[in-house]
């Protein structure tokens, strides 16, 4: 196997990371206000007890896609230069939801206020939704093909970003990382909390796993080769497992494990879609970008392959150990009161 | 506006913006290890509920950093894409490593000191603020590194077959001599930054408080503690900016030349303090203020026998080389910038020094005099923080990767080369969506930052809890919430 095969598998790892770590960040931020919405105990206290989930860990999930997109940077630049100023528009709104969702969660406890909380609550719903769905989008619109021209410039047009395919692949993922965050928070939580993340897990069980499964298999007959088959399959097993494991309580844990286990699936079979092409061109094959005439020369290869060798396992190990740490289940009972300060200071 | 001119516009919004907040973060979280550090070591609660204090104003203000760095690294590809995939083989690489060695790094440590306090034994927790502060100057060596193969490219060759520049030496790449100068000149600036920032508003809170306790036990030793590290940062960044100097007028001296505005070949001119002109026109210039033996000396540390090439005669050179076109940074902008960036540094020297004397053999000052002192120093590092990288940036232009006059010749990008082909409404619309929100969030990270200034040390965070390790079947309220 060369480099450049190594740093297209490499680079799927780290946008698999991304999307089973941040997939269910964003899924408990889809579904945060919900949990303020079942009529149980302090609707505050069971939208923060779900916030705190992630509370410790979110930060370091989210640093897998600055260093997915720095890896591309040098292992694939031209597929980085072409990419990121082609989906222009779509990777503005991520970006915009990114920075609003990061501030909201961060800023949210700072102001004991509601109206103060209401405002980061529409900013942590829109800053997960918008990314969940866009992320699908950009993935299948790659998957299916961009208008690369001979000079390796994308002109995109509505069309190629807004098609049945594509827009299929938005709802999937978020359909997807909606599922994967309640399983996730079901995993974390005790009481109230806990039964009302089994039960939107269930109720988005049956949705999920059909969208999931359309697209898998429209992206495997329209894209697919012998390989993917693989990868399609292991999805459907691990969704079918995750919604049996869900619905007869055979431990939360092997549920989650299922859930990422179709994140990484997913995710594997769209990059083994790509292979090995990195962005196929629509206007005319030879114009595609491939691991080939894309990627960063021999030495930089090696140079970054040594780095992430020597790297990869001191990341997991040092966030392994912070989701050891954060390990115990929380319940809505143990949030204590805001420790943020009232909107006004008390007059001096 | 062109798009070039519109995704310049945005480059210098969201840059310095992110560095009004990045200086604080690098410095903040050493100063806030350091508190910790002897509340662990002596018990003295008073550096607790300092570390607590400070700890918050360092979180709201971190935040925000973190959200603005993505955009950072997103528009080198979105509207910088033709600069990307020329220098994408050298350039991608120190990035790539700032994620993985650095960026997890304190992400995942900034996690578990928020949430850790009584989860983690305490000499645990107190290592989980170091690593931040480790973590946080690292990534910014790894970023400064690869500025500085914009401004001097090293470790690298042209490949005519690609026709980019590739890598052929990482050690050379890291060890620039223009990144190691710059790296160590940019963490005196944050620490400059924070401990100004402490000593600040340490000082305010003293002079304000009703609480002699608190003036005596928390505020006077933050206060002086914020001091003596501010002039050892200011010290230090004399030094570095000297070196860097004397780096910049051999790598570039076109930056050197309009930062004196000196617009013709001279030996031994003199320092100017003040001129007025238009200054983008070197015929206008009138030199009103000079010192002599100054420039010299920060050119090759030396009084006299010293020719410097002015920026016509540079421009000419230049032409000679690169075909025609304009070769001459913004001379306003390079002149005052620089100005800007050493004058600056007056402020919190003298206020240290000011608040150093005000506080000695135990006096606990209560002049208002001092509290307004201290309002006014406050930004004062973070604008010349702001000034120096508007000047080292601005004054590489019309370049976006200098050319290194030892280095492969081939080896030069001007910005117009590394703009994207995008119409300048795409680019607009990305400018007016980013300078909105980070408008709109200004608004707020101010507010919360003087929301929380003003409160001060609060009554919750008097007294330590005592760490308790996690045990399963624990029902016990979290120590930490959001």
């Amino acid at each position: 196997m060369g480099l450049q095969q190594l740093w297209f598998i490499t680079l799927a790892v780290l946008f698999i990371g991304f999307f089973v770590l941040e997939g269910f960040d964003f899924g408990v931020g889809m579904l945060m206000e919900f949990f303020g919405r079942t009529g149980q105990g302090d609707p505050e206290k069971h939208r923060r007890a779900v916030l705190n989930t992630i509370g410790p860990v979110w930060d370091g999930n989210e640093v897998w896609i600055i260093t997915a997109g720095a890896a591309m940077f040098a292992a694939f630049p031209g597929m980085y230069a072409t990419l990121f100023s082609g989906l222009y528009l779509p990777l503005l709104v991520i970006l915009f939801a990114m920075i609003v969702r990061v501030c909201a969660i961060e800023w949210r406890g700072k102001i004991d206020d509601p109206q103060w909380r209401r405002w980061a609550d529409i900013a942590i719903a829109v800053g997960s939704w918008l990314p969940a769905v866009l992320w699908g989008v950009a993935f299948a619109s790659i998957v299916r093909g961009l208008p690369v021209d001979a000079d390796h410039q994308i002109d995109l047009s509505f069309g190629d970003v807004l098609n049945p395919y594509s827009l299929l692949g938005g709802i999937a993922t978020a359909g997807l990382f909606a599922f994967h965050g309640a399983v996730f928070i079901t995993l974390k939580t005790t009481g109230a909390v806990h039964g009302d993340a089994r039960r939107f897990a269930i109720r988005l069980a049956l949705p999920v796993t059909a969208v999931v499964a359309i697209f898998g298999i429209w992206t495997q007959a329209a894209y697919g080769n012998d390989v993917t088959w693989i990868a399609l399959g292991i999805a459907v097993v691990a969704q079918l497992g995750a919604v049996m494991l869900v619905l007869t309580r055979h431990g939360d844990g092997w549920a989650f494990l299922s859930t990422a286990s179709v994140v990484v699936a997913v995710v594997a079979l769209l990059f083994g879609c790509l292979y090995p092409n990195l962005i196929p061109s629509t206007l005319d094959p030879a114009w595609s970008l491939t691991i080939h005439n894309a990627s960063s020369s021999p030495y930089t290869l090696k140079v970054m392959t040594w780095t992430a060798a020597l790297c990869t396992p001191i990341v997991i190990g040092y966030q392994s150990w912070s989701y050891w740490i954060f390990r115990q289940r929380i319940s809505a009972e143990q949030i204590p009161p805001s420790i943020g300060l009232t909107r006004k200071g008390a007059r001096r | 506006m062109t798009a070039l001119d519109v995704s310049r516009w945005q480059f210098g919004i969201t840059t310095v913006y992110h560095f009004i907040l990045v200086p604080l973060t690098i410095g903040l979280a050493p100063l806030l290890a350091l508190m910790q550090t002897i509340w662990v070591a002596t018990g003295n609660t008073a550096w607790y509920r300092l570390t607590k204090f400070f700890g918050k104003l360092f979180l709201i203000n971190f935040a925000l950093g973190v959200a603005t760095g993505i955009v950072q690294e997103f528009q080198f590809g979105m509207n910088w894409s033709e600069y990307s995939r020329f220098v994408g083989d050298v350039f991608g690489a120190p990035l790539a490593m700032e994620g993985l060695v650095a960026f997890f790094f304190e992400s995942t440590f900034i996690g578990l000191w928020i949430f850790g306090w009584t989860r983690l034994p305490r000499v645990v927790h107190l290592a989980c603020i170091w690593m931040v502060a480790i973590g946080v100057n690292a990534s910014a060596f790894f970023i400064i590194s690869a500025n500085s193969f914009m401004q001097h490219p090293v470790g690298a060759q042209y490949n005519p077959q690609t026709g980019r520049a590739e890598l052929t030496s990482i050690w050379e790449l890291l060890t620039n001599n223009t990144g190691i100068a710059a790296f160590a000149h940019t963490i005196g600036g944050a620490i400059l930054t924070a401990a100004t920032f402490v000593a600040a508003i340490a000082a305010w809170w003293m002079v304000h408080t009703t609480e002699d306790d608190d003036a005596r036990t928390l505020y006077r030793p933050a206060t002086i503690m914020g001091c003596l590290i501010a002039l050892v940062a200011a010290a230090s960044l004399m030094f570095t900016g000297d070196v860097q100097g004397k780096l910049m007028f051999v790598q570039q001296p076109m930056k050197m030349a309009s930062a004196e505005s000196l617009c013709h070949t001279e030996t031994d001119p003199n320092f100017s303090v003040l001129t007025v002109g238009t200054h983008n026109n070197c015929d206008s210039v009138t030199r009103v203020i000079e010192v002599p033996y100054v420039l010299p000396f920060l050119a090759e540390g030396k009084f006299d026998g010293v020719r410097l090439d002015g920026v016509q005669d540079l421009q000419k050179q230049y032409e000679a080389t690169y075909g025609p076109g304009d070769y001459r940074p913004n001379l306003f902008v390079t002149y005052w910038s620089f100005r800007m960036m050493i004058g600056l540094l007056a402020f919190p020297g003298l206020f240290a020094l000011t608040a150093l004397w005000l506080t000695r053999g135990g006096r606990i000052p209560k002049t208002r005099r001092l509290s307004r002192f201290a309002l006014v120093t406050l930004p004062m590092p973070f604008l010349a923080n702001s000034a120096g990288w508007v000047f080292t940036e601005m004054g590489r232009q019309p370049w976006v990767v200098a050319h290194n006059p030892t280095g492969d010749p081939d080896i030069h990008l001007t910005i117009g080369q590394g703009v994207s082909h995008h119409g300048a409404a795409m680019v607009w619309t990305s400018l007016i969506t980013l300078t909105l929100l980070y408008a709109a969030l200004a608004v707020v990270w101010f507010w919360l930052m003087r929301r929380y200034t003003i409160e001060g040390p609060q009554h919750h965070d008097s007294e330590p809890a005592a760490p308790t390790p996690p045990s399963d079947d624990e029902i016990a309220p979290l120590s930490f919430a959001y």
